[in-house]
């Protein structure tokens, strides 16, 4: 079971939850597992954000394979100059 | 619109003839009538110093001279630097010190260092960065620049051509 | 998962200092810019930008213009798509851009671009402009965040409503949005807090600077196919973002990528190229859009100006317990400022489980900031690095030992989030201490500070192909712009992989059509990800290569392995090889010239959303000498110490810090847009945005550190952004060294130090 970090931003989704465990392979069935959950966060996961796993940033990711025992942090996507 | 005036002189040691309008400047003239665009323009205020070149071997910015005023003039550009396969001393110092990242000041760069070195072929550090303080580079921070022009005068040995 | 970061793996190119590829063209002058390149009956355009910082544009009239000879058409936004107002992908939200490249229904600053006029030159053209009729009801301005965010200020969008505040504000403001990041219980902690500390910082708008003004060509044939010639940081964001706004398919663009003279961040979006398509296609002409200095001021992307509020607690060992941050910042006429970086930015190199950051994008009458090298995070650190310094001399601690007490290392858990793995900021740190600088001596009127610079790096999207030609040299074609040298090291990493020299690898910037999808040159990326690219398709040609060889020899694939450049047998393959008294390496230009007969041409391909970009620490180290009369900060000595994870070409590694350095100066000591009254920019030139040259700066001494990112087959990380960090902050707390004064509003320039001399002696 994956631990996902939730940032305070979602907190109209998630009613203030900061942590969540879900069971998930990729990130796409992390997403549809948070939205079972949270009705209507998903949406809000699946444009501009980026997703650190284990500590390694990847923007707009689908099919990232996640660990049982990964840590998932969603973050803003930052591009850079 | 006003009618162009010719223009006769001479250009990296070759004659060059062209027509230009009184308001158009040298680098103007330079790049999109005889599509030399080896010379950059960053500003065409004057501050930038990309658009340098030599006018009777001075060190001028293209864009505050006037393309009538080259007449009977000789000039020298960027295109006019390497002698045939052969790169000057300043060019091949440039690359070799990585003196270079975007590389639209280079050409400037160059022929400021190369007016530099013929006015002074020993220059200290200082004498090099304030001589090339007419010339921006956004890129590298200078350190680059100054470290390729000074190994580049030590090369030359008071050769300055 | 087999991570190989190469730590242990002896490298032939990586870390040496081939001279670049494309360096002949570039100091010869035939490389082409953007403003190099022209076609046969051409036009020429130019832009009308609004004379008023904020005005509603009652009606425009551009006939007297258009019956001018020479004039072959002239556009304003109703010549161009009007999108929704949610047209937003990502950040990017496209009707803001399509409202900034040509202004709807109001103008939002001065040098808004109204209008676009194409003529047989630009001098034509630019009479044209005078002659366009645009009556304008002026409107109240405002430039300043304090006044931007007081409930009585003038509104720049009716239908904005704060985001990020619950329940959503009925009322229009200029805050665009709010975000916070919190971790732990602030309050709880403070009381662990032997000292508090708590500053308010201001920096200046600022300009990313780059030499070459932004410029491009379009031609649109009849059936509406349209090629675009333009220097950027991104050709495939000039493809899309112009398909995007005048509701084109992708294909019908084509985008040729000329050199880009600097970007930095500023060639990240487009201005120029919808407005050249759309005239072209009005005319049927090739059009050329070039940007005067003035226009690329005035009109292009700065950073923002912003007020940072900073509240550190720590305890008596100078370790920091508990932060609350506030970030403002200046978003321009649209919302999208960095601050989301920023508020992301300030506390990660620190190691800390009790804060609270908020940030705040608000919009000014000023332009639309674009990204600026490490968006947001200068001013951020600049705010947290002062203030960790001040809790040093405040409790009399060596502020290395105190900075070097609060520092994240493998395992700490970023503000932002996650957790870091392999970083090198202790290395970094350690190195700082071991530098004959740092404990060289002072002279008079001198002080020395340091600071941390932090930058999260990105990977996101490249592609690569490595074609092996007849002889065995090999093509790389990749598609990110090189802005500094990027050429050289994707050659480097290919010759790696194949084993054949530097020199016989050329690499190439595709145009759209010819390579596949690449994400902008930003983020510190291209060496990573399009590099990550580069070496998977090298290694792909290898693959082959070796399956060529194996056919060859008739002897079974997983019996050859690559070795300097050659197929080599082993195992019994390599036996039965011998037996037949044929067992010799078949070198790649063998393998590459008999291609035709063992199954064609050998290519390899690789596309990848990259991930695991390793974070980037830089810590600088400034000497400073202070005119006490007037106020003339001098940069005495410097020195960069960054993790670039692994060196690929040390020089342009150099560079990049040195670069990053010299900007961060000219941020720190002199550089600021000053508005006139009126909401005018006063200073759109070289000569008053006063910008570092050479004789502005010493020598700037780097020292590479190499904490290898496990993620990059050969442990890169990127560089290019971070070394603009921690200027602003070390050369602060070298301002206090040598004065005893804390300086916390930008530029730290000689009438705002002299005013603090003269405040601190008491005088008026």
């Amino acid at each position: 079971m994956a631990t996902v970090i939730l940032p305070a931003r979602f907190n109209e989704w998630t009613g203030g939850a900061d942590q969540v465990v879900v069971d998930a392979r990729d990130v796409r069935q992390l997403i549809r597992a948070l939205d079972e959950r949270f009705p209507g966060l998903g949406e809000r996961l699946r444009d501009g954000v980026a997703i650190a796993i284990d500590g390694e940033i990847i923007n707009d990711p689908l099919f990232e394979p996640i660990e049982p025992d990964s840590e998932v942090h969603f973050l803003p996507a930052i591009s850079g100059g | 619109m006003a009618r162009k005036t010719h223009v006769q002189t001479t250009i990296n040691g070759e004659q060059t003839e062209f027509l230009c309008h009184p308001h158009q400047s040298l680098s103007e003239v330079l790049r999109d009538e005889l599509h030399m665009t080896g010379t950059k323009e960053g500003c065409t205020t004057g501050d930038c110093g990309a658009c340098s070149v030599l006018l009777d071997g001075r060190l001028v910015c293209g864009c505050l001279v006037l393309a009538i005023e080259a007449e009977d003039t000789e000039i020298t550009t960027i295109e006019g630097m390497a002698s045939g396969e052969k790169l000057h001393p300043l060019q091949q110092k440039f690359l070799e010190h990585a003196a270079l990242q975007c590389g639209i000041c280079t050409p400037g760069f160059l022929i400021a260092a190369k007016a530099l070195l013929e006015h002074n072929p020993d220059p200290t550090e200082h004498e090099v960065r304030y001589w090339l303080s007419g010339n921006l580079c956004r890129c590298t921070g200078y350190d680059k620049i100054v470290a390729a022009v000074l190994d580049a005068a030590q090369s030359m040995g008071g050769d300055t051509r | 998962m087999s991570e190989s970061n190469g730590s242990d793996r002896k490298f032939k190119w990586v870390g040496t200092r081939p001279i670049r590829h494309d360096g002949v063209d570039k100091v010869t002058g035939r490389a082409n810019y953007g403003a190099d390149f022209d076609l046969p009956g051409m036009l020429h355009a130019c832009m009308l930008r609004s004379p008023h910082a904020h005005a509603r544009i009652l009606r425009i009239d551009t006939s007297k213009a258009l019956a001018l000879e020479g004039v072959k058409a002239v556009i304003t936004s109703d010549d161009i798509p009007e999108l929704a107002l949610t047209d937003a992908s990502g950040p990017t939200n496209f009707s803001d851009l399509s409202r900034n490249v040509l202004a709807r229904d109001k103008v939002l600053y001065h040098g808004h671009a109204v209008a676009a006029v194409a003529a047989t030159s630009t001098r034509i053209a630019q009479e044209a402009l005078a002659l366009i009729e645009v009556e304008y009801e002026p409107l109240p301005h405002v430039l300043d965040l304090r006044a931007a965010m007081a409930p009585d200020a003038p509104i720049l969008h009716d239908h904005m409503r704060t985001k990020g505040v619950d329940p959503t504000p009925d009322k229009a403001s200029n805050i665009a949005a709010k975000m916070e990041l919190s971790r732990g219980d602030v309050d709880q902690a403070r009381a662990y807090a032997d000292i508090i500390i708590e500053r308010e910082f201001e920096t200046a708008t600022v300009h990313q600077g780059d030499i070459e003004p932004h410029a491009c060509v379009a031609q649109t044939n009849e059936d509406g196919q349209t090629t675009v010639w333009a220097s950027s940081q991104g050709h495939f964001m000039i493809r899309a973002y112009s398909a995007r706004l005048l509701q084109l398919d992708i294909s019908q663009i084509k985008v040729i990528p000329m050199e880009i003279g600097g970007g930095f961040g500023g060639k990240t979006t487009v201005y120029l190229e919808p407005i050249a398509i759309v005239l072209s296609r009005k005319t049927g002409r090739p059009v050329k859009a070039v940007m005067t200095r003035d226009e690329v001021f005035r009109a292009t992307g700065p950073a923002p100006a912003t007020l940072i509020n900073v509240k550190f607690g720590a305890n008596r060992d100078g370790k920091v317990v508990a932060a609350k941050c506030k970030l403002v910042y200046e978003a321009g006429a649209f919302p999208g400022s960095p601050v989301t970086a920023g508020a992301m930015c300030i506390l990660a190199p620190f190691d800390l489980d009790h804060f609270l950051i908020e940030g705040y994008d608000v919009v000014v009458n000023k332009p639309k900031t674009a990204a600026y090298r490490a968006p947001g995070a200068p001013p951020a650190a600049f705010a947290a690095e002062t203030v960790i310094d001040e809790i040093a001399h405040e409790l009399e601690i060596d502020p290395l030992d105190l900075r070097r007490n609060n520092a994240v290392s493998k395992g700490s858990q970023a503000a932002y989030g996650p957790k870091f793995s392999d970083i090198g900021l202790l290395e970094t740190l350690d190195a700082l201490r071991a530098h004959p600088h740092y404990s060289a001596p002072l002279g008079e009127n001198q002080g020395r500070g340091f600071a941390v610079g932090f930058w999260f790096n990105a990977g996101m999207q490249s592609s690569a192909e490595v074609k092996l030609n007849e002889d065995g040299t090999a093509i790389v074609i990749e598609g990110c712009p090189d802005i500094g040298g990027s050429r050289a090291s994707m050659a480097i990493m290919a010759a790696e992989e194949l084993g054949i020299d530097v020199y016989k690898v050329r690499p190439v910037v595709a145009d759209t059509e010819t390579v596949g999808i690449n994400d902008t040159t930003g983020g510190s990326r291209v060496t990573f990800a399009t590099g990550m690219a580069v070496i998977e398709a090298s290694q792909e040609v290898v693959k082959q290569c070796c399956q060529r060889a194996a056919s060859v020899w008739d002897i079974d694939p997983t019996d050859v392995i690559w070795q300097d450049g050659c197929a080599v047998a082993t195992g019994d393959g390599a036996k039965k090889l011998e037996k037949e008294d044929k067992l010799v390496p078949m070198p790649i230009a063998e393998i590459a010239a008999g291609a035709a007969r063992t199954g064609g041409p050998i290519t390899g391909k690789a596309s990848l959303n990259a991930r695991g970009a390793g974070p980037a620490f830089a810590v600088h180290l400034v000497d400073v000498e202070v005119d006490r009369d007037t106020g003339k900060v001098e940069i005495v000595r410097y020195t960069t110490i960054q993790d670039a994870g692994r060196a690929i070409h040390p020089a342009y590694v150099e560079g990049q810090m040195q670069g990053g350095a010299a900007q961060g100066i000219g941020w720190a000591l002199n550089e600021e847009y000053v508005y006139d009254a009126d909401g005018v920019l006063a200073n759109p030139g070289f000569l008053d945005y006063r910008m570092p040259v050479a004789l502005d700066l010493p020598m700037i001494d780097t020292v590479i550190v190499e904490v290898p990112n496990p993620r990059h087959p050969y442990g890169v990380r990127g560089v290019g952004e971070v070394p603009i960090v921690p200027p602003i902050p070390a050369i602060a707390n070298a301002i206090h060294d040598a004065i005893g004064i804390r300086m916390r509003k930008l530029p730290m320039s000689p009438p705002n130090v002299l005013a603090e001399l003269v405040r601190a002696s008491g005088g008026a």
